[in-house]
């Protein structure tokens, strides 16, 4: 590096401005608050000032209308890209025309804007969160290695982790991409995308993380077969009820009917069943002591945050007050088919419990258990049981 | 990470795609372009275990400098010509950013490769990053900066501003219409590859010479993301290239996209970058040569041509034009003049310009005084209310434009001017570019090939229509531009804060209606029209009418 200077370096001169804010008193100088919107609570919370608005409403202030559309004329985030509604969607958007002015409807003109993501996830929460997260499996994952804990694992275990740990990682990768990231291009607020592409991350790192748990597996385990998952998801018949599923759900075209099959039905029934009830549960017994680490950085994320944005969501739907009695009548008949096609995959699911050596509780008991919490979240949405999950 | 290495653990991940069987995902968004299946590496081989902590590394560095900065009262330095244009800039770009990561699903099905999604899923919430970030670097400038007006609306004023409203399309491309044109070419290819330089380096560049350390730390963190999503768009682009059909598309949408986001971009950074600041050291860049240098020689000549060999017909013309408007024909101060001009319909302050800035306008651009120098004095001049109108209102030797229905700047350089009739209404174009993308480009068919995916114009693309016949009392009331007092206007042609100095609705109330230029054209007759058309194009320069006919 030279230090040598030869000509007088060019640079700005800082110059006293005073423009700090309270050096005057005048029209507005202490109006140091976003004012185009009406905060859920009180007060606006830092989450509302960096989400609220950022994607407008013709309802609002968009006075000119979205100014590209699809080949079909329509622009922005169609209302009608989900069969819910929420309360003032049936008034029509303002009319315009020459001297029609640009007043919108009164904040926030229609239910849609009332929800907020209870998790408030923005840039500062969602990277320390998930950073959180990784340190703290790559952590339990090292520390495990380093302490040889993978010499603990029944053979049998092994083979269990291999395929249906593995099998459990496409789960999250097809939902992640294909139904979360999707579905943040169509909800009509920032605050419903927002959420539903924090929540298409945590799916998508899950994946990774049992992905890269079990490269780990390949390289510290002599006999593990890091390919093994591959064909369990692709061919063995207890995992194809799943598949099914899945990628069912990734074919959804209504925005809401995929976040609330993927969150309020698939995850109870067919997740949590596996993830809680089987591997967290017979891990232990088997000598694993690390698995559940990392199966439950997974877990907490869905149990503790999407499904609360999820619940803030279709709460407020089912409780509307000019919609409620339509939203419950379509998310009822969502629930007649989705409830069906998840018990299937959870029953197909059933061989995989004997396969451990130490053995877990008994599938029915897990099933029970699952079926009890789905109900659990339908009855905080006031939503009744369908008749289907007696089958 | 662990002992993995990056490259072993992206490997690994390649694993998580499966093949559907049982059903296929929802196809939601149409492309007329045609991919083949093809393994195309992802080129950054990002991996979720690496890229979180290094992300919130970033955001340490960037809240760091945040409370740094008001700890160490930045503001006592600040420029407020600059700040005030940050209310523009700043009210548009969140939304920009956030459309970003809504198109990224539009490549998902029209695309045919797992290992590109990966790197868009990423993209997807980088943009999140970027939103949100910025959101609260504005909120950050409303509760410190001396004056909050506009920042505090800025969300509201962007969406019927017609300065926000041309930075609107920036955002709407990218989620709209064809999905390949939308989601790849118009975001990726152009307004990401070529233009964020101007947008995230050079205009940050500028603020730290005016007193704003925050803006270089923001929007570099935002930068330091864009190289991945560039090697995303260009892997889309190879695999686009690969197909002969795709190429007439390829030529089209380049076109477009080149052209709006110069018309668009340009217009707004330029303005900041030349009329935003304070520093006139001779040695510092104009935006010309900051132009020439990222988007002329590092976008077009290093990036665009080598792809020429792959069959990729480059738009050399448009690209050439748009050096010419911005050198010869000065489309960045007509564009500022305009901006001035119409002070009163926006939401943040325009300082007037000093002697400093004419020289060094003088010395960056010859000839810059001949042409808008009176102009400039006249604004001084009418800057506070002294018993005249607002500039727009006086006769200044300026005709007010009509605005260009595809990019929606104004037809500032008068002699391009073009006018359609389309769906039964005569529209006016800044140039010929911009008539064609309108009538032939977002179009069902396009040289007679059938575009059914390709998107449309559509919204009321002038905000003049909407309050035609209003009193401007009314009309900067209707559209909130007004500060709590409910009486004092928050935009001002000045930097004054005095209240006695500053215009409030009674200066409005007093002026003559506000008429719509399109409505007006469409009331004339034909022959009127054309009368009409032959006069504009011999008007100008800086808005000159034209020259009584010898
Ligand atoms: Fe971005
Ligand atoms: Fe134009």
């Amino acid at each position: 590096m030279t230090t040598e200077v030869t000509a007088e370096r060019s640079s700005p001169k800082p110059e006293f401005t005073d423009a700090e804010a309270g050096a005057k008193v005048f029209p507005d100088s202490t109006a140091r608050r976003y004012n185009y919107y009406t905060p859920a609570k009180r007060k606006q919370s830092h989450y509302e000032d960096v989400t609220v608005e950022v994607q407008p409403d013709p309802r609002h202030y968009l006075a000119q209308g979205w100014l590209y559309g699809f080949a079909d004329g329509r622009g922005g985030y169609p209302l009608t890209w989900t069969a819910l509604k929420a309360w003032g969607v049936d008034r029509a958007e303002p009319e315009r025309y020459p001297g029609s002015g640009g007043k919108g409807y009164e904040w926030p003109a229609h239910g849609w804007h009332e929800f907020r993501d209870p998790n408030e996830e923005w840039e500062l929460t969602f990277y320390r969160n998930n950073s959180n997260v990784v340190r703290q499996i790559n952590q339990n994952v090292e520390t495990a290695r380093q302490t040889k804990a993978f010499e603990q694992w029944n053979p049998n275990w092994v083979t269990f982790v291999e395929r249906n740990v593995g099998a459990w990682m496409h789960v999250e990768h097809g939902l992640g991409l294909y139904v979360f990231a999707n579905a943040q291009r169509r909800a009509p607020t920032n605050m419903h995308n927002n959420a539903i592409s924090v929540n298409s991350m945590h799916r998508i790192r899950f994946a990774q993380d049992l992905a890269l748990y079990n490269l780990t597996l390949s390289e510290e385990i002599p006999d593990f077969d890091g390919k093994a998952h591959v064909e369990t998801w692709a061919e063995d018949p207890a995992w194809q009820g799943v598949r099914r599923v899945a990628e069912q759900l990734t074919a959804v075209d209504d925005w809401a009917e995929a976040v609330f099959a993927a969150n309020v039905v698939f995850e109870p029934l067919v997740g949590e069943l596996f993830r809680s009830q089987l591997v967290q549960q017979a891990a232990p017994g088997n000598g694993d002591f690390v698995t559940p680490t990392v199966v439950g950085a997974g877990e907490f994320d869905y149990a503790s945050r999407d499904l609360r944005y999820t619940k803030a969501m279709f709460e407020l739907l089912t409780n509307d007050k000019e919609f409620a009695d339509h939203n419950k009548a379509v998310i009822g008949g969502w629930l007649e088919e989705w409830v069906p096609r998840c018990l299937v995959a959870a029953r197909e699911l059933q061989p995989i419990w004997s396969q451990p050596d130490a053995k877990p509780p008994r599938f029915e008991d897990g099933l029970d258990r699952a079926k009890s919490r789905f109900s659990g979240i339908l009855s905080d949405l006031d939503l009744t049981d369908p008749k289907e999950l007696t089958q | 990470m662990t002992r993995q290495s990056v490259a072993m653990a992206h490997e690994k991940i390649q694993e998580l795609a499966w093949e559907p069987l049982y059903h296929t995902p929802v196809s939601q968004y149409g492309t007329d372009y045609t991919f083949q299946k093809a393994k195309k590496k992802d080129p950054l081989k990002q991996v979720l275990r690496s890229y979180f902590p290094m992300q919130e590394e970033k955001d340490h560095r960037v809240y760091g400098a945040a409370d740094g900065a008001i700890r160490g009262n930045m503001f006592r330095q600040v420029q407020e010509r600059w700040l005030e244009w940050q209310k523009l800039f700043l009210s548009i770009i969140p939304l920009p950013e956030i459309s970003a990561a809504r198109a990224m699903p539009l490549l998902f099905n029209n695309v045919p490769n797992p290992e590109l999604h990966n790197g868009q899923a990423i993209q997807m919430i980088d943009e999140v990053r970027h939103s949100t970030i910025q959101q609260n670097l504005k909120r950050l400038y409303m509760n410190n900066y001396i004056d909050p007006a506009g920042f505090n609306s800025s969300l509201r004023n962007f969406q019927n501003d017609y300065c926000g409203t041309i930075g609107r399309q920036f955002a709407e491309g990218f989620i709209t219409g064809d999905a390949i044109t939308a989601a790849s070419i118009y975001l990726t290819i152009v307004a990401e590859t070529a233009f964020t330089n101007t947008l995230f380096v050079a205009m940050p560049a500028e603020a730290a010479a005016n007193g704003d350390y925050l803006l270089p730390t923001v929007f570099h963190s935002v930068q330091s993301d864009e190289s991945r999503h560039i090697s995303n768009g260009y892997a889309t682009l190879l695999m686009a290239l690969a197909d002969e059909g795709n190429h007439q598309l390829l030529e089209r949408d380049l076109r477009y996209a080149w052209w709006n986001n110069h018309r668009v971009v340009d217009a707004a950074i330029g303005t900041f970058i030349e009329y935003g600041t304070k520093d006139r050291r001779k040695d510092r860049e104009s935006y010309a040569e900051m132009w020439r240098r990222w988007i002329y020689d590092d976008y077009y000549r290093s990036y665009l041509v080598p792809l020429e060999k792959y069959g990729l017909v480059i738009p050399h013309d448009l690209i050439e034009e748009s050096w010419n408007q911005i050198w010869n024909k000065g489309y960045v101060h007509e564009v500022a003049q305009f901006f001035a001009t119409g002070w009163l319909a926006n939401y943040w302050r325009i300082d007037p310009m000093t002697d400093k800035d004419f020289e060094w306008f003088e010395y960056k651009y010859p000839g810059w005084y001949d042409k808008y120098g009176a102009w400039w004095e006249n604004y001084s001049r009418l800057s506070t209310p002294n018993g005249h109108h607002p500039i727009v209102a006086e006769d200044v030797d300026y005709q007010y434009p009509h605005r260009c229905w595809t990019c929606m700047v104004p037809c500032l350089v008068r002699e391009d001017m073009v006018m359609a009739e389309v769906d039964g209404q005569m529209r006016t174009y800044c140039h010929e570019a911009c008539r064609w993308t309108d009538v032939e480009a977002f179009r069902p068919t396009y040289q007679g090939r059938e575009t059914p995916n390709m998107g449309q114009l559509i919204g009321k693309r002038e905000w003049e229509t909407l309050y035609h016949g209003w009193n401007w009392a009314d009309v900067v009331s209707d559209m909130g531009y007004v500060r709590d007092d409910g009486f004092t206007l928050v935009a001002q042609p000045h930097l004054n804060l005095d209240p006695k100095k500053m215009w409030n609705l009674d200066h409005m109330r007093r002026m003559g209606p506000l008429l719509s230029p399109n409505v007006v054209l469409n009331e004339m007759t034909p022959e009127e029209q054309q009368a009409f058309h032959a006069d504009y194009i011999r008007g100008g320069p800086a808005g000159r009418p034209a020259p009584a006919e010898a």
